[in-house]
């Protein structure tokens, strides 16, 4: 039954297993379900085990159970339009039997037809998507075959509820709120026993009691503590403003994840160069020699930066932006001695993965791993960083 | 198609759930599976086992994980100290293993005769390899305890809620074993219905205002920490003590420290959002 479900829940990427289908099955052998509405909570208790799939799985219901393939065209500039609900406008029997003709297929094939044809927002009238309006797509409108594209839900009818893909704004590939950022930094953990030696080591306690001929002989060693260190270096140059936001977001999950033993931070402009710059402004600056010498090689480094520039900026002697700055070192020098230096240093990049072609992009990416400042990226860059080399 | 078995968990009168909610901890019951339960801070993710425990008149067993504590300390103890000391000072009978074996919170809901709610709290806190530890257990109900040769198995199969505040990623093994449901921050409707369960003769207007402002300052993206039902509560409890009209609350928002709790928090509210009138501060009407 419905295996059809389990296969479009897998293809939209929620990693259901055998498992969990089989209690769904058990669920449903034991007669629990009247209604689709049911079926829509208790198939999502079961398979999904993630607010961040929830989304998926309201795109695989919405598409299973209403038919409705859920369409990549509908962008988020349409919802965004849509999202007032505006009040509803009557409907004249003759333009209601009108559109009564049409059927699904059609309305879809239309609605990508006019999708393609529109290019601003649209509210009344009866021909392009919008609110209010008695054109066959947007919402609040009253063609008794349209389709409602985003808005308020009314109802509480199942599809409806997937239809409103509330759960949007938990999928992990799409934002990262500090919480998140923090949730993957918490992987940086790195556990030593350090400290006073206040826990009770029982197995020594036992081995140098029977020693001691069972007169007991306490022993003690040090709890675990973390020990992780981390750097933190921030690229704040012109081309990273439109990320400014998700790197402040990254910048304050780190700082407040207090769980470090040490936290540093520094900005840089473009590429590092003999120098970084120790507020966003770029006034105090430190050396970058200075910070090889005085920072373990234990740290973990993450470098965040479009790593997108003039080729010279990288390669050659006074390359660096700033005029003034003259480095002597050609900036990938440096950036090979901070890799050199440190044993485990990570490249985030806030740029989608598509468009790292950069002649730069790709010589950094030489030097450093490169991941995206996604949390799935950041996952894995934070698994980079704790291996054992 | 019965019914039965299915619709057990009602909801009790001083805790407000939603339907899906209701759902996924009847499922749990009926499949016999723990019901994992994740959310915002101020969901009531811990009062959920309180009320199901109650509306079933069950025993409530609560086990609170730390950052050190062990998937062993939760089905038994083996206290090989006490048995050490004893040796030595000649206490009590040495050779009766028995007698050192001290169950844990699991081990004790696994060996009540009748059943119980097991409470695991915030599992995220302890190490990440915590939660596959308990893997078996938690299927088969069952432990094995190794100084005594015997086998404690759940007479009646407990009803477990764990609660979870994605600290931490959980193994995967863990959450296929699990249903899950994510508690969503409510809504005002939802929430004013959650305050007249707490103050039952509040004054509507009051009501009204005081969760109008709560979400308008929950809008607010750039709090450390956003208000959380828990702190509505507060407030709502100070403003009807201390007699506030209701005009008062949108525009000057008395006794703000019960929401806003972070220093920083209040003091980025008060320098953006406020502003002096005569000797008040009131908010800006703008914004």
């Amino acid at each position: 039954m419905f295996t059809d479900f389990f296969y479009l829940l897998r293809s939209k990427k929620v990693p259901v297993s055998i498992t969990e289908w089989m209690t769904l099955m058990e669920a449903l052998a034991k007669g629990q379900i009247t209604n689709l509405d049911e079926f829509y909570f208790l198939a999502r208790a079961i398979l999904v085990k993630s607010e961040g799939y929830y989304d998926h799985y309201d795109l695989a219901f919405q598409e299973y159970f209403s038919g409705v393939q859920s369409m990549p065209e509908i962008t988020e500039q349409v919802l965004e339009w849509l999202r007032d609900p505006l009040n509803r406008l009557g409907l004249s029997p003759r333009e209601r039997a009108m559109l009564e003709a049409m059927d699904l297929d059609e309305l879809i094939a239309e609605l990508e037809k006019r999708l393609r044809e529109q290019t601003e927002q649209h509210d009344g009238g009866d021909y392009w998507i919008g609110r209010w309006g008695t054109s066959p797509f947007g919402h609040s409108g009253t063609n008794p075959a349209g389709i409602r594209i985003g808005g308020e839900g009314g109802g509480r009818q199942a599809v409806q509820v997937a239809m409103d893909r509330r759960f949007r704004n938990y999928r992990h590939d799409l934002i990262l709120d500090t919480r998140q950022i923090k949730v993957a930094l918490k992987g940086l953990r790195q556990l030593n026993r350090v400290g006073p030696e206040d826990e009770l080591d029982l197995e020594e306690t036992i081995a140098a009691s029977a020693k001691n001929c069972g007169d007991i002989e306490l022993m003690w060693r040090r709890s675990r503590k973390n020990a992780a260190k981390v750097l933190l270096l921030m690229d704040v140059g012109g081309s990273m403003e439109p990320y400014a936001r998700l790197c402040s977001t990254l910048f304050s999950a780190a700082h407040t994840s207090s769980h470090f033993k040490e936290f540093r931070y520094y900005y840089f402009h473009n590429c590092v160069y003999d120098k970084v710059y120790e507020d966003m402004t770029r006034r105090e600056t430190v050396g970058t020699e200075h910070l090889l010498r005085t920072l373990e090689s234990d740290f973990k480094v993450l470098l965040v930066g479009d790593a997108t520039m003039s080729q010279y900026e990288l390669t050659d002697r006074y390359g660096a932006i700033n005029y003034y700055d003259r480095n002597e070192i050609p900036g990938i020098v440096w950036l090979r001695r901070i890799a050199d230096h440190f044993t485990h240093a990570v490249w985030v990049n806030p740029e989608a993965p598509q468009y790292w072609g950069h002649t730069t992009v790709r010589m950094i990416n030489g030097v450093f791993p490169m991941y995206s400042l996604t949390i799935e990226g950041l996952q894995q860059a934070v698994r980079k960083l704790v291996v054992r080399n | 198609m019965t019914h039965e078995g299915f619709d057990k968990f009602a909801g009790t009168s001083d805790y407000v759930t939603s339907e899906p909610l209701r759902n996924a901890v009847n499922a749990s019951i009926a499949l016999g599976r723990p019901l994992l339960i994740r959310g915002e801070p101020g969901t009531g993710k811990t009062r959920l086992a309180h009320s199901i425990a109650q509306d079933l008149r069950q025993r409530l067993v609560i086990w609170n994980i730390k950052s050190t504590t062990k998937a062993q300390d939760g089905l038994y103890l083996y206290d090989t100290v006490q048995r050490l000391n004893d040796s030595r000072f000649g206490d009590g009978d040495v050779s009766d293993i028995k007698r050192y074996i001290k169950l844990g919170k699991l081990g004790e809901a696994f060996a009540s005769p009748e059943q119980v709610v097991v409470l695991i709290d915030e599992i995220d806190k302890a190490d990440i390899e915590f939660p596959n530890d308990l893997l078996n257990e938690l299927d088969e109900m069952s432990f094995y305890i190794m100084e005594t040769d015997e086998t404690i198995e759940a007479v009646h199969r407990p009803i477990t809620v764990i609660t979870s505040n994605a600290e931490k990623e959980l193994p995967d093994a863990f959450l296929r074993r699990c249903i899950f449901h994510y508690i969503e921050f409510p809504d005002a409707q939802l929430m004013e219905e959650i305050v007249r369960v707490h103050f039952p003769n509040i004054d509507t207007t009051l009501l009204g205002a005081a969760t109008e402002t709560f979400y308008s300052l929950r809008r607010i993206d750039d709090f450390r920490k956003k208000p959380s039902t828990s702190e509505l509560l507060d407030w709502i409890q100070a403003l009807m003590i201390g007699g506030v009209a209701h005009e008062r609350v949108a525009s000057e928002i008395p006794f703000m420290g019960a929401l806003l709790k972070k220093e920083a928090d209040y003091d980025y509210f008060v320098k953006t959002r406020m502003t002096k009138v005569g000797d008040t501060l009131v908010r800006r009407s703008w914004q």
